[in-house]
């Protein structure tokens, strides 16, 4: 597989159809691949896969300084495409733009990440092109059941138990906006926090606002969180932030059906409405 | 007679809409329906513009309950705001109940121009049911931490 996608990078790179490859390339054993960016053919050689890609590399198609490099291709995994998928919904890219190299993902780690457990996409569904076989036979896709596992498990804590753990959890929050920075689809140019007239979110790391950032950053992707899980992983605290994305694409697929990136044409659920829509909520 | 001898009487703040629920209050008032004073009247163009970040506000401020209110489906002045309002709070309040914030403090509404009566009877049953649940205790002790 490796082979085939450096050759891939090369064939891209030398017919001038992209002008730099966003992929992985090593770093120390056991540690995550690093990003690399290939913009001369005779470097694609830098480029890996392994079970150590973790990185959603979406992310960086959002940044002014990677799209001054020119036409990008971007290597992905079933889970990271979603986001493009969205991205292309929110009009913040036209399929054109990118040129998205799918790779067939076994699961990453040894043994495998939360989200890879629960994966229903080891082959990339609209990649551009896509390296590696098709398991054979292909495994049995995972149900609502096995994607929301954690989460149902957590909801059986009474509600005091929830919130004491969540101020445990976010008491550790620094504010770094690691996990801000690497969601491919937080792209607003002035981030909520960021605006201090009037200042919505406390700035400073205290629990008060802590929780505010939590909800507001995870809020501002229902509907759209493409469930690659990087919040999670940037995260220097160790926040379980999964659980908070969770809670938002269940609603999204239990009331609306709808599970943002997984299909192109439907329509997104959040900035749009329905006459009908049920709730048993409002007096 | 000290603060902690006299009985608790709970904050509670209602973000409406400038067309139907703000003048559905205006209307109890007008009527001389006499409603509880615990409640903090915001007014807002529609409830489409009610940002979540307004209902935590509430609360890191020391509310004790909120109220959301606007006109009913079909009403909206501007169409369809009270539609993108309601698909909203139907992703939020799961978010809200994951981290462990009470839902029975967080009331949502249809309350238009015409039901001052209404109006007066959602914020008593509001008011009642805050002041037996008592002080929003988990709340406030989020926000003394952050001190």
């Amino acid at each position: 597989m490796i082979e085939q996608l450096r050759q891939t990078c090369r064939r891209l790179l030398e017919d001038g159809r992209v002008q730099v490859v966003i992929g992985y390339g090593q770093s120390v054993p056991g540690r995550p691949a690093i990003p690399v960016f290939i913009r001369r053919p005779e470097d694609a050689d830098l480029l890996v896969w392994n079970d150590r890609c973790f990185t959603n590399l979406t992310a960086y198609l959002k940044r002014p300084e990677v799209r001054a490099l020119g036409r990008p291709a971007v290597v992905v995994k079933g889970c990271d495409e979603r986001a493009v998928v969205v991205l292309e919904k929110e009009s913040q890219l036209i399929p054109e733009d990118v040129h998205m190299i799918g790779m067939v993902c076994a699961g990453m780690d040894d043994p495998p990440a939360a989200k890879c457990a629960a994966c229903d996409a080891h082959v990339p569904r609209h990649a551009d092109e896509v390296i590696g076989e098709a398991p054979n036979p292909a495994p049995e896709p995972p149900g609502p059941a096995q994607r929301y596992a954690e989460l149902a498990a957590f909801m059986e804590l009474p509600q005091a138990e929830r919130m004491a753990y969540w101020m445990g959890e976010l008491a550790r929050c620094v504010k770094c906006y690691a996990c801000r920075q690497v969601c491919p689809l937080c792209y607003c140019e002035r981030c909520i926090v960021a605006k201090n007239r009037p200042t919505v979110i406390d700035t400073s790391a205290t629990l008060a606002g802590n929780f505010a950032w939590a909800i507001t950053r995870a809020f501002h992707l229902a509907g759209r969180c493409a469930g690659c899980d990087e919040c999670t992983r940037a995260c220097p605290a160790g926040i379980d932030l999964r659980l908070l994305n969770q809670s938002l694409a269940r609603v999204a697929e239990e009331s609306f059906g709808y599970r943002a990136g997984t299909d192109p044409q439907a329509e997104p659920v959040i900035g749009a409405y329905a006459l009908l829509d049920q709730e048993s909520f409002i007096r | 007679m000290s603060m902690a001898d006299q009985p608790f009487e709970p904050k509670i703040v209602a973000f409406v809409c400038n067309w139907c629920t703000y003048l559905g209050a205006d209307l109890a008032g007008t009527n001389r329906l006499e409603y509880p004073a615990n409640v903090r009247i915001i007014r807002l163009p529609c409830t489409g513009w009610i940002d979540f970040n307004l209902i935590i506000k509430a609360f890191e401020t020391g509310a004790d309950a909120v109220l959301v209110s606007g006109c009913h489906p079909g009403d909206c002045h501007y169409t369809a705001g009270n539609y993108h309002a309601r698909r909203r709070w139907m992703f939020f309040r799961p978010l809200l109940d994951t981290l462990g914030i009470d839902l029975n403090r967080i009331h949502f509404a249809w309350i238009s121009a015409a039901e001052g009566r209404k109006f007066q009877q959602t914020v008593t049953e509001i008011t009642e049911a805050t002041r037996r649940l008592g002080p929003y205790m988990n709340y406030r002790k989020i926000v003394e931490a952050s001190a």
